[in-house]
C-alpha cells in the first residue's frame, strides 16, 4: 500500500496528535503519531455468515495481510445484531490449527497405492489419477450404484450444486447423502408430509413476538446459544411471557423455564397427542382455521425401526414395507384416536407432573397466547421424528397458531447450510433442487431440461442414505465413496460395526477431503486438503430461509483447494462416453466425445459470467482456475429452479450486498411468513392462508400414537445413554478442539450421570467408567455435579471427543419414514474401571 | 509432544524425522501433530483410559485477548454457580455497582444495549446468560498448536510505542 497522504489523513494524524497530548502521551520527535501513519491500523473488514451451527449468525472478519487477526458479531445482521457465541467469537482461530493438511496424502506402500500402506504425500495430479482408475473400475465392473458419496450441510450451497450435478448428471448415481441425514431429515419429512413443501412458514422474528416458548427436545442454551439470547430478551424482558423447556434430562435451559418437564425417552409423542386431546376436550379447536386450511390423515402404525432388514425386530414389524403411507380420515377419527391420550395416563406414561402438563397444554389451548415451538435433535433424531415433528404441526393446526408472527412452529438446524445446501439444493438420496424428487418423471425431465443435458440421464431410483451406506460399504456393495465436509466416522452410529468395516473393506477406495486429519480422513484411503470457510467464496442457508453469502478473504495455505474446485476439476476426467449409456448419446450425439467438465460447468450456462464481474477488492481462486465467475454461474443456474415456484432467490450479486435475504424473495423483498396473505406474494388476495405447497390448499393434522423406541433399558443394561454436543464444541469437534480457548473451556467427554446412580455403582465424581452396550464400549470419566443434571438411569455423553467414540456404543435405529438416526435413545451399562 | 503414531511400523522418533523432513520439502506438519482427541487412535476403535476430568485455572490473572473483539475468559472456577431467571451470580461481582466492593472487571459497556443499539440502566437481557460466551479455562496445554497471528505481528507497531 503506497502512502500517499490525502487532507483526510493529515487531519486525522493531527486529531490523533491533539488527542494523544491531552491524554499525556508522549509523542515520539518523529512526528508522526501512528508508526506507518494510520493505514498501518486498518483492518479490512468483511461481512460472512458463521462457520457453526444452523442459527446463521452474521460475523465480520477482520483480515491484514492475508491472514485473519479478529472477528466479531456483525451489528447490521439481524439475526444476531452484533452477537455471537464463544464458537463464533474464536472463529478467527479455526483455519489456523498447526496440523492443518496442506498436500493430498495417499496410502502407499514401495511407491504404488496399497490399501494397508501409510499416508504419504501425493501431487493432485497422481490424487486424481487414483481417484479416476478407481472411480472408472468401480463403474465398469458394477456400475454407477456401486460408486457414491457423502457431503454435507456445511457444503456451501455451490458446493452441493456440483456434487448433485456431478453424481446424478455426471455419473448417473443418486448415491449421494448429506450428513445432514443424521441432523434434520425428519424435520425436511415432516414438512413435506405436512406442508408439500419444505422449511419453516415463520422467521427468527417470530422471537420478539411469541407470549411462550416451548422447547422440544432442544437445548437452545447450549446449541443455539444467540437465539438463546433473542428468546431470553423476550422471556426477561417481559412479565407474562412464559417458558416451558422439555427433555429426558435437566440442562442449561431450564434455568429459564418457567414450566419444566423432564419425560422418559420417546414419550414426547404421548405428551403431544394429549396436548391435541386436551386442545378438543376444552372446546379449543379453532373450528373455521381447520374446516379452511386442513385435512386429517392416519398414520402407518408399527413401522419398524429402520435397522438392517433381517434384524428380528424389523421382520416383526407389520408396517415396515409401507411406513410412508398415509390414509384419510376425518375429524371425529382424529377425536378418538387422542382421546385416549388422558392427562392421567401420559403423566404416568412419561413419568412428569400432572400440573406442568396441564399448563403447557394450556399455553397451546389459549387463543389468546402466542406460541413459538423450537426443536432440533430430541425431535429429529429420534425413531419416531417425522412423528414428533408432524404432531407438533398438529397441534399448531388445530388452534390456528402458524405463519403469522409470533405463532410458529419452527424447526431449528445443527449446521450451517443444512437448509441452504442440504435441502434447497436437494443433496439427498431422493431429492433434486427446490423439492423436486428423482422418483417423479416430470421432475427429473424439468431438472434434465435446465442442466441442458439428454432425456433419461438423472437415474429414477433412489439411493443409499447416510446409514445404508455405511451398510452398503460393509457388505461391499458400494465401492467407490468420497466424503466431503464432515466426520462421519465420528459421527455414524454403531461406527465400529458398519462404517469402519466399510472404510477398511479391501474391495472399497474411500477418499476424504478435509482441512485437518479427522478420525475419518485417518480411516480413509486418499485424504484431499481442502479450502475452509473464507478461504473461498461461499453461500450458506440458515434455518430461516435466508440465504447468506461471502467473499473470499484470504488465501488456503500450501496445496489445500475448495472441495468446489476437487469436484469440478474432478469431472474433466471423465468423458460422456465412460459414464452415459450408449442408446442417450446415440440419440443426442452432440453430447459424444465431451468431458462430464463440458456438459456439466462449460455448459453456456455456469461458465456464462466472466471473472471480471468478482469485486476487484478480493481474491478468487476458482475464477482464477476455471477462467469464469463460476460461483454465480452455478448459483444462477441452481436459482432457475425455484424463480416462479415459490423458492425464488434474488440476483446473486445482491447477495453480496445484504446480510441475506429470506426466500421466496419476490420483486426484491423477502418473504418472512409463508402461506399468509399480506406476507406472503404468493397468496392471493381473499385467500387468507393457503399452504399451497399442497395441491389442495390443506396442511396435514397426522394421527399417530405413542410406539416405544428401538431398544429401552432392561436387567443387563440398564441406563438410557443420551449423546449431543456441548456449547464450547461444534459437531465432532474438528475446529473448535483446534481453538485452545475452547479446547480449555471443555478439554474432553465425559459421561454425565445422576449422583445416586453413581453411588450406588461405587463411581465416585470424575472416577473412570466403561460404557458399554451390545454394540460397543468406550471409557469415559463421570460427571455428576455438571451442567447436565441427570434423571435417575439416564447418562448423557458427548460426541466432540475422538478418543471417546461414543458411536461405537449408540445403537443404528432411525426412523423408518426419514431414515434418521436415533442418536438418543439405547441401552448402556455402566461399569467402574479400577 | 502428545502424539498419536499413525504410522504402525515406523517408530516415533523415525517418524518425527521423516515428517521433520516432510515439512521442510513440502511445508506440511499433518500427520506429526496428530492426536487422540481429534484425530482418533492409531486403530480408530480401539479403547485406551479417559483423562481426568480438568482443573480449572483459578489464578484470577487477566488473560491478553487474541484481539480487541474476544469476550474475555473467565480466571476463576464457575463451579456451581447459579445461573437462573432468580438468579445471576456472575454479576453479583461484575455489575457496576459492585464492583468497587469485588474489584472485578465491569460487564462490557456493549452489555447494556438492547437489540436496537440503545442503552439500558442495567445488564441486557439479551446477555444475561454469560457463560454463552465468557468460560473457564483448564489447566492444560492444547491439544495442537494455533497458527493464529497476532495483528500486532502484521505490519504495525503500537501507539505510544516510541519508536
Amino acid at each position: 500500500m503506497t502512502a500517499e497522504l490525502t487532507r483526510r489523513d493529515v487531519l486525522k494524524a493531527q486529531a490523533a496528535a491533539i488527542a494523544a497530548s491531552t491524554a499525556g502521551i508522549a509523542m515520539p520527535a518523529s512526528a508522526q503519531s501512528v508508526p506507518g501513519g494510520v493505514a498501518a491500523l486498518e483492518i479490512k473488514w468483511s461481512k460472512a455468515p458463521c462457520r457453526f451451527c444452523g442459527t446463521g449468525c452474521g460475523v465480520m472478519v477482520g483480515v491484514k495481510e492475508n491472514h485473519v487477526v479478529a472477528t466479531h458479531g456483525d451489528m447490521e445482521a439481524e439475526v444476531n445484531r452484533g452477537l455471537n457465541c464463544v464458537k463464533g467469537y474464536f472463529l478467527s482461530k479455526i483455519m489456523y490449527g498447526k496440523d492443518r493438511l496442506t498436500t493430498p496424502l495417499l496410502r502407499k506402500r514401495n511407491g504404488v497405492f496399497d490399501k494397508e500402506g501409510e499416508f504419504e504425500p501425493v501431487t493432485w495430479e497422481e490424487a486424481f489419477d487414483i481417484m479416476t482408475e478407481k472411480a472408472k473400475k468401480t463403474l465398469k465392473e458394477k456400475g454407477p450404484t456401486a460408486l457414491g458419496m457423502f457431503g454435507s450441510g456445511q457444503w456451501t450451497i455451490f458446493e452441493g450444486y456440483a456434487a448433485t450435478k456431478l453424481m446424478r448428471a455426471g455419473f448417473r448415481s443418486n448415491n449421494l447423502d448429506p450428513n445432514a441425514r443424521h441432523c434434520m431429515a425428519s424435520a425436511a419429512y415432516g414438512f413435506m408430509r405436512t406442508f408439500g413443501m419444505d422449511e419453516p412458514m415463520g422467521c427468527y422474528d417470530d422471537f420478539e413476538h411469541a407470549d411462550a416458548f416451548v422447547l422440544w427436545g432442544s437445548n437452545m442454551a447450549e446449541m443455539h446459544p444467540i437465539l438463546w439470547t433473542r428468546l431470553a430478551d423476550r422471556r426477561l424482558g417481559h412479565e407474562h411471557v412464559k417458558v416451558s423447556v422439555l427433555s429426558t434430562f435437566t440442562h442449561r435451559s431450564m434455568d429459564l423455564a418457567d414450566i419444566p418437564l423432564v419425560f422418559k425417552p420417546g414419550t414426547d409423542l404421548a405428551i403431544l397427542n394429549y396436548i391435541a386431546n386436551h386442545i378438543i376436550q376444552t372446546g379449543r379447536v379453532n373450528q373455521e382455521f381447520v374446516d379452511k386450511n386442513t385435512k386429517f390423515m392416519q398414520a402407518t402404525t408399527d413401522i419398524g425401526y429402520g435397522l438392517r432388514p433381517e434384524h428380528p425386530l424389523e421382520v416383526k414389524a407389520t408396517g415396515a414395507a409401507k411406513a410412508a403411507e398415509m390414509t384419510p380420515i376425518d375429524f371425529e377419527a382424529f377425536k378418538k384416536h387422542v382421546s385416549e391420550y388422558t392427562l392421567d395416563k401420559v403423566a404416568e406414561l412419561a413419568g412428569v407432573d400432572k400440573a406442568f402438563l396441564e399448563q403447557l397444554a394450556e399455553l397451546y389451548a389459549d387463543p389468546k397466547v402466542k406460541v413459538m415451538s423450537l426443536w432440533t435433535m430430541g425431535f429429529n433424531q429420534h425413531v419416531r421424528g417425522v412423528w414428533a415433528n408432524q404432531m407438533v404441526y398438529n397441534i399448531h393446526l388445530l388452534t390456528g397458531k402458524i405463519s403469522e408472527p409470533g405463532n410458529s412452529p419452527f424447526s431449528l438446524t445443527g449446521q450451517p447450510s443444512a437448509c441452504g445446501t442440504a435441502r434447497e439444493v436437494g443433496t439427498f438420496a431422493h431429492r433434486l433442487p427446490a423439492d423436486m424428487t428423482v422418483t417423479n418423471p416430470e421432475h427429473r425431465k424439468h431438472a434434465e431440461e435446465l442442466w441442458k443435458i439428454p432425456h433419461g440421464i438423472i437415474p429414477e431410483k433412489p439411493g443409499y442414505h447416510a446409514v445404508e451406506q455405511d451398510r452398503m460399504l460393509h457388505d461391499g456393495k458400494l465401492n467407490f465413496y468420497w466424503v466431503q465436509v464432515n466426520n462421519n466416522m465420528q459421527a455414524a452410529a454403531n461406527n465400529s460395526n458398519e462404517a469402519y468395516l466399510g472404510y477398511r473393506n479391501p474391495d472399497n477406495f474411500i477418499v476424504v477431503s478435509d482441512a485437518y486429519p479427522t478420525v475419518t480422513a485417518m480411516c480413509a484411503d486418499l485424504i484431499l486438503p481442502a479450502a475452509m470457510w473464507v478461504e473461498k467464496e461461499g453461500a450458506y442457508g440458515n434455518a430461516e430461509r435466508r440465504t447468506h453469502v461471502w467473499h473470499q478473504l484470504v488465501n488456503a495455505p500450501g496445496e489445500a483447494r475448495s472441495d468446489l474446485w476437487q469436484l469440478v476439476e474432478f469431472s474433466k476426467r471423465f468423458t460422456t462416453e465412460e459414464v452415459w449409456p450408449q442408446d442417450i448419446l446415440d440419440q443426442s450425439p452432440d453430447y459424444k466425445g465431451k468431458t462430464l467438465y463440458e456438459v456439466l460447468f462449460q455448459n453456456g450456462q455456469v461458465d456464462q459470467f466472466p471473472a471480471t464481474e468478482i469485486s476487484p477488492d478480493y481474491e478468487n481462486r476458482e475464477a482464477k482456475a476455471f477462467g469464469f465467475y463460476l460461483q454465480k454461474g452455478l448459483f444462477e443456474e441452481y436459482a432457475s429452479f425455484g424463480r416462479g415456484h415459490g423458492h425464488d432467490l434474488a440476483p446473486y450479486d445482491m447477495y453480496h450486498q445484504v446480510r441475506g435475504l429470506r426466500w421466496p424473495v419476490v420483486n426484491g423483498e423477502e418473504t418472512k411468513w409463508r402461506y399468509r396473505e399480506g406476507y406472503d406474494p404468493y397468496v392471493k388476495a381473499g385467500e387468507g392462508v393457503k399452504f399451497y405447497g399442497q395441491k389442495d390448499g390443506r396442511a396435514v393434522i397426522l394421527a399417530a400414537p405413542y410406539e416405544p423406541p428401538a431398544e429401552s433399558p432392561d436387567d443387563e443394561f440398564g441406563f438410557w445413554l443420551v449423546t449431543g454436543r456441548v456449547l464450547e464444541h461444534w459437531h465432532s469437534g474438528s475446529m473448535t478442539m483446534r481453538v485452545p480457548e475452547l479446547y480449555k473451556a471443555f478439554p474432553g467427554a465425559r459421561c454425565f450421570m445422576n449422583g445416586d446412580d453413581a453411588r450406588r455403582l461405587g463411581i465416585n465424581q470424575g472416577g473412570q467408567v466403561k460404557i458399554q452396550s451390545r454394540r460397543g464400549e468406550i471409557i469415559s470419566r463421570v460427571d455428576i455435579r455438571g451442567r447436565n443434571r441427570m434423571p435417575h438411569g439416564v447418562i448423557f455423553v458427548p460426541w466432540f471427543d475422538a478418543s471417546q467414540l461414543i458411536n461405537k456404543v449408540t445403537l443404528d435405529a432411525t426412523d423408518p419414514i426419514s431414515k434418521q438416526t436415533d442418536f438418543k435413545k439405547c441401552a448402556v451399562k455402566i461399569l467402574a474401571v479400577v | 509432544m502428545r502424539s498419536q503414531d499413525p504410522c504402525r511400523r515406523l517408530s516415533r522418533r523415525l517418524w518425527t524425522l521423516f515428517a521433520l523432513a516432510l515439512c521442510l520439502v513440502t511445508g506440511t506438519v499433518a500427520l506429526a501433530q496428530t492426536v487422540p482427541q481429534l484425530s482418533g487412535r492409531a486403530s480408530p476403535m480401539e479403547n485406551t483410559g479417559a483423562d481426568p476430568l480438568p482443573k480449572w485455572i483459578v489464578d484470577d490473572i487477566q488473560k491478553m485477548r487474541n484481539y480487541p473483539d474476544q469476550p474475555p475468559v473467565i480466571p476463576h472456577s464457575i463451579e456451581g454457580y447459579q445461573l437462573s431467571v432468580n438468579t445471576n451470580r456472575c454479576m453479583s461481582c461484575h455489575r457496576r455497582e459492585l464492583t468497587e466492593g469485588s474489584g472485578a472487571p465491569m460487564i462490557s459497556v456493549t452489555h447494556y444495549m438492547n437489540r436496537e443499539g440503545q442503552m439500558l440502566a442495567d445488564v441486557s437481557p439479551r446477555r444475561y446468560f454469560c457463560t454463552a460466551c465468557h468460560v473457564p479455562q483448564a489447566d492444560t496445554r492444547p491439544l495442537v498448536d494455533n497458527m493464529f497471528k497476532d495483528m500486532s505481528e502484521l505490519g504495525f507497531k503500537p501507539a505510544g510505542s516510541g519508536q
